[in-house]
Order: structure tokens, then sequence, then C-alpha cells
């Protein structure tokens, strides 16, 4: 019988249960709006994971994880070529530059970690191929999926908090007028960054978060944050242009005298500092 | 209301913190540290990066925001991002430090990429003793003839107005020229 679905449906936390539980072998594959995953099980424990762009390699997990540094990635990457993970593992433990526990546990929090990111997915299909498991050259794990389960089933939870917090994402965001004075010491993370950056009351969150990539969780979470530190406000959006990804006119759309007004307006502005 | 952008980029230690500081009704969001390599290491958890976010308010209805680009080479993925919808953008170098005019060519040429809107270049830490002259740092810089090359003491209100009222008036003046 075909384990496949919606995850609007089945959440992935019901999923991780339900391959601990039959003790399942094979991969999950998740299809999302932006992103696909695979994550791979062995006797319904975690083995593997591998989301997106990432190439899933050990020099790459070593490197997200802090145990290479980006020059040491790089030489890797470039004149070691040929080398599978299992090999490089064993070379790095020969070459006492880190211990086969070092690398146990670097894979163990990025597959972890991975999981983690799938718990914000609230939108996409899913399918369980039994015959599907990691490229044989690939590091693999063993880790029990109770712990994940729990802390998914609490991450729902906030995203119902969440939910009632921002309970449309057809609402835009603006700069507040005043913002407190907390946001002296703010210190933005990339991602807030990226939406920081989308802010407009022409832009619905909805869109913000599909220009910076986001699911819905994430998006919320990032949102809240804001408005929490009084940098921005909820107001219902001004027109419905879309964001667009490139090329968009520098000023706002309007005709040309208003543009030119605007730009006499913030001459004036300076001018006056 | 309506909010407008300019972006202040250049390369690290450049003045852009200090110049944003110098014209903004808020505190400059965040300074930023150099991280070394090894403390980089330790912040690999919680990774953040210092974002320097200025505002000056025009009128009811408009607010004109200056963001500064984050120095760190491998936050440069940002640059696109941030350029996106900006009305002009102000590449500052240090005039005391030659060794960083090629790097701050590159990054102007990587935002005209991005966006074709207007640009000034300020030729910032005049007041220092040891500054190049304007004229030298042109032609170090390839700066053709029409790019605007100005004298800038970040920490000097009325240069940084000033850099930032040659950015207008050349955005004006590219508005005033399309019509046509
Ligand atoms: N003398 C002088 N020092 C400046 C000037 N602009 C910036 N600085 C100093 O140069 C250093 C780097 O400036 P900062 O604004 O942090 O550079 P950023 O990395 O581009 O943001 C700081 O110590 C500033 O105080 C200037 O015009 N003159
Ligand atoms: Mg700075």
């Amino acid at each position: 019988m075909a384990l496949r679905g919606n995850l609007r449906d089945f959440t992935v936390t019901q999923l991780l249960n339900l391959i601990n539980l039959a003790h399942k072998t094979g991969t999950l594959v998740i299809e999302a709006p932006n992103e696909v995953a695979k994550v791979s099980f062995r006797d319904g424990k975690l083995s593997y994971a591998q989301i997106g762009q990432d190439d899933g390699h050990l020099a790459s997990i070593l490197h997200k994880t802090s145990r290479l540094t980006t020059g040491q990635l790089r030489a890797i990457q470039l004149r070691a070529t040929h080398v599978s993970d299992k090999e490089l593992g064993l070379l790095l433990i020969n070459a006492g530059h880190m211990t086969q526990d070092d690398i146990l546990s670097s894979l163990q929090s990025y597959f972890t970690d991975m999981v983690r990111r799938l718990f914000t997915w609230i939108e996409g299909s899913f399918r369980f191929e039994n015959d599907m498991m990691p490229p044989p050259d690939r590091i693999t794990v063993r880790l029990d999926l109770e712990n994940l389960i729990i802390e998914g089933a609490r991450q729902l939870r906030e995203f119902e908090q969440l939910q009632d917090e921002i309970p449309s994402l057809e609402m835009a965001l603006r700069f507040t007028e005043r913002p407190g004075s907390n946001l002296q010491k703010m210190n933005l993370s990339v991602e807030e960054w990226r939406v920081v950056s989308y802010i407009s009351p022409k832009n619905t969150i909805q869109q913000i978060a599909s220009a910076a990539k986001m699911g819905d969780m994430e998006i919320r979470r990032i949102v809240y944050g804001l408005i929490q530190a009084g940098l921005v406000e909820v107001v219902r959006p001004d027109g419905a242009a879309p964001v667009q990804e490139r090329a968009r006119p520098a000023i706002p759309v309007q005709n040309r005298e208003e543009q030119k007004s605007l730009v006499n307006r913030l001459i004036t502005r300076i001018r006056s500092i | 209301m309506q909010t407008v952008k300019m972006v202040v980029t250049g390369p690290f230690s450049a003045g852009k913190t200090e110049f944003i500081r110098s014209v903004s009704e808020i505190d400059v969001v965040a300074t930023e540290r150099k991280i070394s390599s090894d403390s980089e290491r330790a912040v690999k958890q919680a990774t953040t990066v210092a974002m320097d976010f200025g505002r000056i308010t025009v009128d009811e209805d408009l607010v004109l925001y200056l963001f500064g680009t984050p120095g760190q080479k491998r936050f440069d993925f940002m640059w696109e991002i941030l350029s996106e919808g900006m009305l002009g953008f102000i590449v500052m170098v240090d005039s005391t430090r030659p060794e960083t005019f090629r790097e701050a060519r590159s990054i102007l040429e990587t935002f005209r990429a991005y966006a074709p809107t207007p640009y000034v270049v300020a030729a910032n830490k005049q007041d220092v003793d040891d500054a190049w002259e304007l004229e030298d740092m042109r032609h170090a810089l390839r700066l053709d003839g029409k790019v605007k090359l100005l004298p800038c003491v970040a920490t000097d209100k009325d240069t940084v107005k000033n850099v930032l009222l040659e950015l207008l008036y050349s955005i004006l003046a590219e508005m005033e020229g399309n019509e046509k």
C-alpha cells in the first residue's frame, strides 16, 4: 500500500510517528512549493536527510556544523571530487583532524536540523519510497525519532498560537512611526533581514514570504518577532502590486510629476537637517 | 504612507555606519565588529548579522530609509536583496586606504548590475592627513568624468548631507532626462 498524501491532511509529525511505530525502512520524499526533501529511515530510525539544493555531502555538512572552514571546504570540493564520503571521513579521522564521534555528532545534528525545518512545512505532498535509500557512499546515522516527534508536536502548538497572533497573511506590514528603543540593540538574523528588506504597505505578508522563499510558519514567526520588537505593524495592503523579483521601478508606481515632487520633498528635507 | 530607500555600500571600514548615523533620526540599528574566524566558529548556532539601518522622516506621508550593506564577504548575497527597489546608492570609499579601491570598484560594478539607478561615490575620511586627493582617486577608481565623486567626512553632517543631496539631484536629473 502506497504511503502518499498531502501535508494538509497529514503533518510531518504524524508521519514520523507512523514511521517510528511501524519500524519503516525507506525514504520519505516531501515536495513543497519551493523545495524537495528526502529523509531516509532504517527500522524506524532516522538515518539520512537532504533538502533542496544542499548536496548532502559530508564536507558540506562538516562545514555547516563549523567543523571545516570555508577554505578547507573549498579545497576539498576542488581537489577531492573523486573521494567518497566514507573515504573522506576516514581521511579526516586518520589525519587527526577530528574523531569519529565528531563526524557522527555533526551528521546527527545536521540531519536533526533538517527534520526540524520540515516541521515548518505545511504545504506540499509526500510519499514514502520503500526501495529508496541514500547513495551507498554516504555515512548514515541511527537516531531515535521520539524526541523529534515531541518537538514537532510542540512546534505545532506554537504554530497554532502564531496563527492566532497573525491570522491573515493577506495583510501588509509597515515600519512603525516610532520604533521602540529596543530597536537600538536589535541584531537581526539573515532571515529577519530578508523580510525587513521587503517590508512595504504594498506587499502582503504572503508575497514577502514567497519572495523570501519562506514557509508560512517561518514568516509568521519572524513577523511576530518584528512586531514584538516594535519595528513593524500590520496594516491593510495598499493596492495590490505584487512583489516583483527584479527590475521593479525605483520608485513605486506613480506618474512622473509625483515622482519628481517626491524627490523634491526629500531634497527639501535633507537640506533642513 | 510611502517609504523609499537608499543603499550605502562600500568596503569594510569605509565609514558606512558613521555616514548613516550622522543623519539618521533613530540610532543606527547595529554596528559591525570584525569577527575573527575563531569567534565566528563560536557563534555557529545563532548567527546574526548587524545591519545599519537609518531613518529620515520627510513628512507625514514620506519616510526615507538608509540601508548599509554588511561588510562581511559571506553576506554578499544580501546585496541583491537590498538593492531591490532602491532610489539610488552611495559607494563609500576610505580615501586613506588605496588597498581598498579595487574592492570599492568591484562593489560599484556589482550594484550597477543589480539596478540601473543613479549613484554617487563618496571619498570618505577627507579630514585625515594622508587622504588621497579627489582627482587621484578618480583615476585610481577608474571613474568616468560624469560620475560624481564627492569629498566626505562621515562624522561631519554637512558633508553627508551634501552627498545625499548630490545623489538626489542626479535622481531628479535622470527623471527629467527620461521625459524627453
Ligand atoms: N577620521 C575619520 N574617521 C572616520 C570617518 N568615517 C568613519 N571613520 C572611522 O572609521 C572607522 C570605520 O567606520 P565605520 O562607519 O564603522 O565603517 P563601515 O565598516 O563602513 O560601517 C570607524 O572607526 C569610524 O569612526 C571619517 O570621515 N573620518
Ligand atoms: Mg558598519
